[in-house]
């Protein structure tokens, strides 16, 4: 068996001759955390659907934990967990007969004990005869996640585990992800949050059905070139108006009263900012954020798909 | 002003609805689809008055008269002589199977007595489970062997063309001599009622969990097409098995309809039936993208299998065509089986080609579900 949790390579799906993936490359060692980012129909949910079998790619091969994606798919079915980006257990069961059928379709020994240890982990064997419809969105992540690891996989498959989860659910939920990783899980999640992508040993940044870029946070930043002018004052919302167009300012966000703008020429930026009506308004150069590289790299991107049609 | 606001707010919606009412094809479908699919039916397949029944002869005796009088038969149009009984144990069989619907039997030396104006009897042995099948052409009888004779005895014969009948027609009506139509109908109920429930209930099983979002998490975890069907369709024999017996103990207790047959093998009978139709609606399941969907197709399923099985109309009085159709019907053969068994205390012998028809059905229906089953999201 190859050290790779997943390797595949030229990964193209077409849904209708519309390519939502286009010839992704994707070389995963075990034991890691990987996070998954890239916005709203970049491809990272088809992309994992491809991996754990759930589609068929139309293009490209690969392996995951050795066995084929094409023609393994049952062998890797058994061997990951993978968590849906919408709730996909029974709404109309209850929280133990969720985990207790889960736990007789993988087969796993001494059922009852499992299903009662998992529910104690929880912190849900109180609850346990509640429907699982009746749980918040944090407490359907927790169990969803509970039931697709029950089996032990090698790899976990996590799809926005925790978009429209609150902060503290969401600590909570990454804190029981390091506790599978630290148990020798291998864990792909993809994600909105950049915090959460901050957690992660690599990130794979996808957009368009592409890999744009993908390392290690501070590598994936400092790739990036990236500079960024931060400025606060009372008039920067007037400002962001002026800035916006102006050579060398690739673009301008806000950050609560601030205002970032960014590009990867020094000197124009500096002019740029020199070149704005005299006030209050004081600026410096700031370490680019990870969000400030993605929307950049995202532009670039979409700049290149027009180009290209 | 007002009004005006109203008047565009209900274009609003009905533009929105007829947009909608385009893009759910199965709907549309059905809207255009059905008024034809009944027009036919209705207009072309069904028949109050079934004519062409078919019939078995068994003859004794063979004269120009006794042609005489099968041909007038045949040209009454409600019977149709297709069979030549070599015994009267073969004539039976027949009947038993619903193979014909009537046996007419000419007994030795027919024409000898007529001619010596003894008054010969002609026999007809009728399928009379199902009153409205056999009633009409029960009543023509006497009138076509009378009209026969008519413009037979001529010549030297002519003297006996006397008002009273030469020929006595004995009716045996068999398995429903008094013309119950609850003997008839309430068995072909339970077949009626089966098929509703069975088909529909199982056509949900995929589309519901696809359409809650189920799904996706259904087939990243291991399981294989026929354990999925079987473990969906497994729990509904039992509710079949249940409205049977409800339905058995009401037809006994509530309708008084007599039971000849077996029970056990009814209870086979009714298995491999139940088994067919939850087949047949694992496979509506694996086709439909929605439960709606599925309901409609359910629908579409059950109107033909009403209107061309016999249940509710004769089945040999349809055209060849609404026959073949109805032969494809679980329910056409789970209805012979049924009545068979209740109402002619039919064995196993008599009921094989439906048994053999059902598991055919069974085969091909399962196969083709196995096969649509999707593995994948694709």
């Amino acid at each position: 068996m190859s050290e790779l949790a997943i390797d595949v390579r030229g990964l193209v799906k077409r849904f209708n001759d519309k390519a939502v993936v286009r010839g992704v490359d994707l070389q995963m060692p075990k034991g890691q955390v990987w996070g998954f980012l890239g916005p709203n129909g970049s491809g990272k949910t088809t992309t994992i659907r491809m991996i754990c079998g759930l589609l068929e790619p139309s293009e490209g091969e690969g392996r995951c934990l050795g066995f084929d994606i094409r023609k393994q798919a049952r062998q890797i079915r058994d061997a990951t967990g993978y968590m849906t980006q919408k709730f996909s257990f029974w709404e109309d069961l209850t929280i133990r007969e969720n985990l207790a059928f889960v736990a007789r379709l993988y087969n796993l020994p001494k059922r009852g004990q499992l299903v009662d240890q998992t529910l104690a982990k929880l912190g849900l064997t109180e609850r346990q005869n509640q429907l699982s419809g009746a749980l918040s969105g944090g407490w359907k992540q927790r169990l969803a996640l509970a039931a697709v690891t029950m089996h032990k996989p090698d790899l976990l498959l996590l799809d926005e585990p925790t978009a429209g989860v609150d902060p503290q659910a969401r600590r909570e939920f990454w804190d029981e992800i390091h506790q599978l990783s630290n148990q020798g899980m291998t864990v792909l999640v993809s994600t909105h949050y950049m915090d959460e992508a901050e957690r992660c040993d690599k990130i794979v940044y996808l957009a368009h059905g592409n890999i744009l870029t993908q390392g290690r946070v501070a590598d994936v930043i400092q790739r990036a070139g990236l500079i960024t002018f931060q400025g606060k004052g009372e008039q920067v919302r007037r400002l962001a108006e002026q800035l916006k167009g102006t050579p060398g300012v690739e673009h301008v966000a806000f950050f609560g009263a601030a205002l970032h703008i960014s590009g990867r020429d020094r000197a124009k930026l500096q002019s740029a900012i020199q070149a704005l009506p005299k006030d209050d308004t004081h600026w410096q150069e700031i370490q680019a954020s990870l969000e400030d590289t993605f929307i950049s790299l995202m532009q670039d991107a979409g700049k290149d798909t027009r180009e290209h049609g | 002003m007002d009004i005006w606001a109203s008047l565009q707010r209900i274009y609003a919606i009905m533009a929105k609805e007829l947009v909608q009412m385009r893009r759910d094809r199965m709907t549309f479908a059905m809207m255009l689809g059905l008024p034809i699919i009944q027009l036919i039916l209705f207009g072309f397949a069904i028949n109050t008055d079934p004519k062409s029944l078919p019939t078995a002869v068994y003859a004794e005796d063979n004269s120009a008269v006794v042609r005489r009088v099968l041909s007038a038969f045949e040209q009454s149009g409600y019977y149709q002589l297709l069979h030549k009984a070599k015994s009267p144990e073969q004539g039976s069989e027949w009947l038993a199977k619903g193979e014909v619907s009537f046996v007419i039997h000419i007994p030795q030396g027919f024409t000898r007595k007529l001619v010596r104006d003894e008054q010969p009897q002609l026999l007809i042995e009728a399928d009379a489970s199902d009153p409205a099948a056999a009633s009409n052409a029960i009543g023509q009888a006497k009138e076509i062997v009378n009209q026969a004779l008519r413009t037979e005895l001529l010549g030297p014969l002519a003297y006996l063309q006397t008002p009273a009948a030469q020929i006595e027609v004995v009716i045996h009506k068999r398995y429903n001599p008094e013309g119950i139509t609850q003997y008839n109908i309430v068995p072909g109920l339970l077949g009626v009622i089966l098929t509703m429930t069975c088909v529909m209930i199982t056509s949900m099983a995929m589309t519901r969990e696809s359409e809650r979002g189920n799904l996706e998490n259904l087939l990243a975890m291991p399981t294989r097409p026929h354990e999925m069907m079987l473990g969906k369709i497994c729990p509904y024999i039992l509710v079949g098995l249940v409205q049977t017996l409800v339905i058995l103990g009401a037809a006994k207790f509530l309708f008084a309809v007599p039971f000849f047959g077996s029970f056990g093998l009814l209870l086979c009978g009714v298995m491999v039936f139940i088994l067919a139709n939850l087949c047949l609606g694992f496979t509506f399941s694996t086709v439909a993208r929605s439960q709606m969907q599925a309901m409609q197709m359910t629908f579409f399923f059950f109107l033909p299998s009403i209107l061309l099985s016999g249940f509710m109309f004769p089945f040999r009085g349809m055209p060849q065509w609404a026959q073949s159709i109805g032969e494809v019907l679980p329910l056409t053969h789970f209805l012979r089986m049924v009545r068979g068994v209740m109402l002619k205390g039919n064995g196993l012998l008599a009921l094989q080609q439906e048994f053999v028809a059902l598991l055919l059905f069974i085969v091909v229906v399962g196969t083709v579900a196995i096969l649509r089953y999707r593995r994948t999201l694709d």
